[in-house]
């Protein structure tokens, strides 16, 4: 599985890009992988207002629909519309193109997220 | 909870990268490469399954017709030997302990295939009912099964069996015999559970592996793919096919789950529930199962989201999916009589919001 250096991680999956003030928002090599060929994505709209560990955003796959929670709490900036007509970018690209959502975080320091090593030893060898 | 069982076909599995998951008490392939080029492969060229886990009941002796008469809503007497058919196990209120095939093997000895959900309450059922002249016999995890479905699992099939002598073909649909393919004996059947042409092959547990391994080598060059759990259920969902513990219950009969068909009631012998579906087919029963179609880009339908009519709620989808192969949601919907019309416009709800479905028929895609 692909974990990447430069992203901080959530328990429940998530990934978290930190730029100045602003955090972008994905799931992992790992959830996509387990999800499968994602089919339909429910993203939140910019402005909404969301706390750490609330359910954001909503990944279905044939087999199911899953939820994806906020790893950091926030105001909503940006939905990444293009999932809406390509979903499966999600499967191609979890780190690129196939990211969800960004926000503005409440907090400078996101805290209790888990670095990348912390993350790949939660996983299933 | 009985410990988790394990596939005869574990290892084949294990060695075809399966990610395995728990049903019905089995650890069973979900998938392997993807779902999705997996129910590809059954609908263009082939996939096989393990289905080792459905339950494999042998009946046997001279009182076994008569039984078997008095216990399915099918009518047994209607086979002859070598032929098969749908049908359900029911209680007295006419709701589905198990729908399964049965098939005439011989005139004193028939084989039920039944579901892995259901198996140890069937053989209970079946044995306690106290028939004379009869035994029922098949544990849990006491035979190997797989299914090879798809449009070339006929070419693929006749390659292998065409070296035995006794059969050279394989069986015609909803027909059963017994096969020597890959050195080992087995029962190939002409049914399935995709919408596609194709064969189940019943077997013991040593030659499960040994016939897998030797018919996915066979199909390779003709697109052969092993397939799991999660594209048998988007196929069989596509062929409006039940799933037992979704679509079916016991607190739903095959009239209302428009399965009547694979009910005989023409038939003098009576059969546990038989009353109750007589008052079903004479009034109509007073929910029914109807296909459900939505729109691309709307989020698909799943169990249990509750179905609406305007303001009204009408109905709760029994079974739904995102269907692979035509792009849309699709459902199976359990409905208040009188149901809409097909093409009438209905509505379900996810995450607080409404999505716009029509009625339609049950099979979403066209019978082979």
């Amino acid at each position: 599985m692909n974990t990447p250096n430069d992203l901080l991680y959530a328990k429940t999956h998530e990934w978290l890009r930190l730029d100045k003030d602003s955090a972008t928002v994905g799931i992992t090599d790992h959830a996509q992988s387990e999800l499968s060929d994602v089919v339909y994505i429910e993203l939140p709209k910019p402005g909404r207002k969301v706390a750490a560990g609330e359910v954001i955003a909503t990944v279905e796959s044939v087999k199911a629909a899953s939820d994806i929670y906020s790893p950091v709490s926030g105001e909503v900036t940006e939905a990444n519309t293009a999932l809406h007509s390509d979903p499966g970018l999600v499967n191609r690209e979890p780190y690129g193109q196939g990211w969800l959502f960004r926000l503005k975080p409440d907090q400078p320091k996101p805290t209790g997220l888990l670095s990348p090593s912390d993350y790949t030893a939660t996983l299933p060898h | 909870m009985s410990p988790i069982a394990h596939s005869p076909l574990a290892a084949c599995h294990l060695a075809l990268g399966a990610r395995m998951i728990s049903f019905a008490g089995w650890n069973l392939p979900v998938e392997y490469g993807g779902l999705l080029a997996e129910h590809k492969a059954t609908r263009h060229a082939a996939g096989l399954f393990d289905i080792s886990h459905m339950g494999q009941i042998h009946a046997r002796g001279k009182g076994t017709l008569q039984a078997l008469e008095s216990l399915l809503a099918n009518d047994p007497a209607k086979l002859k030997d070598g032929e098969g058919h749908y049908t359900f196990l029911l209680n007295h209120q006419g709701g589905v302990i198990d729908d399964l095939f049965l098939y005439r093997l011989d005139p004193e000895h028939f084989l039920l295939v039944v579901n892995a959900s259901r198996h140890d309450e069937d053989l209970q059922v079946l044995t306690a009912s106290g028939k004379k002249g009869v035994s029922f016999t098949g544990a849990p995890g006491s035979a190997a099964g797989m299914a090879l479905q798809g449009p070339k699992s006929g070419s693929i099939l006749s390659g292998l069996c065409h070296a035995d002598r006794d059969n050279p073909a394989p069986p015609a649909r909803n027909r059963i015999a017994q096969y020597r393919i890959a050195g080992r004996e087995a029962y190939i059947a002409a049914t399935g559970y995709t919408g596609e042409n194709g064969f189940e092959i019943f077997t013991d547990l040593s030659a499960g592996p040994v016939i897998w391994n030797t018919i996915m080598e066979a199909g390779k060059s003709d697109g052969l793919l092993p397939c799991g759990l999660g594209s048998r259920d988007s196929l069989r969902l596509e062929a409006g096919f039940p799933l037992n513990g979704q679509d079916l219950s016991p607190e739903i009969t095959p009239m209302e789950a428009g399965l009547g068909f694979f009910v005989d009631l023409s038939r003098p012998r009576s059969f546990p529930g038989r009353s109750v579906l007589e008052q079903q087919k004479k009034n109509g029963p007073s929910r029914i199962c109807v296909g459900l179609q939505g729109q691309p880009g709307q989020p698909p339908p799943r169990h249990d989201y509750p179905v609406f009519q305007g303001d009204r709620k009408i109905g709760v989808i029994t079974s739904g999916v995102p269907s692979p192969t035509l792009g849309h949601g699709i459902a199976l919907a359990l409905i208040t009589t009188p149901a809409p019309a097909c093409g009438q416009d209905l509505e379900f709800e996810v995450r607080g919001r409404r999505v716009p479905v029509k009625v339609c028929p049950r099979r979403f895609i066209p019978k082979k």
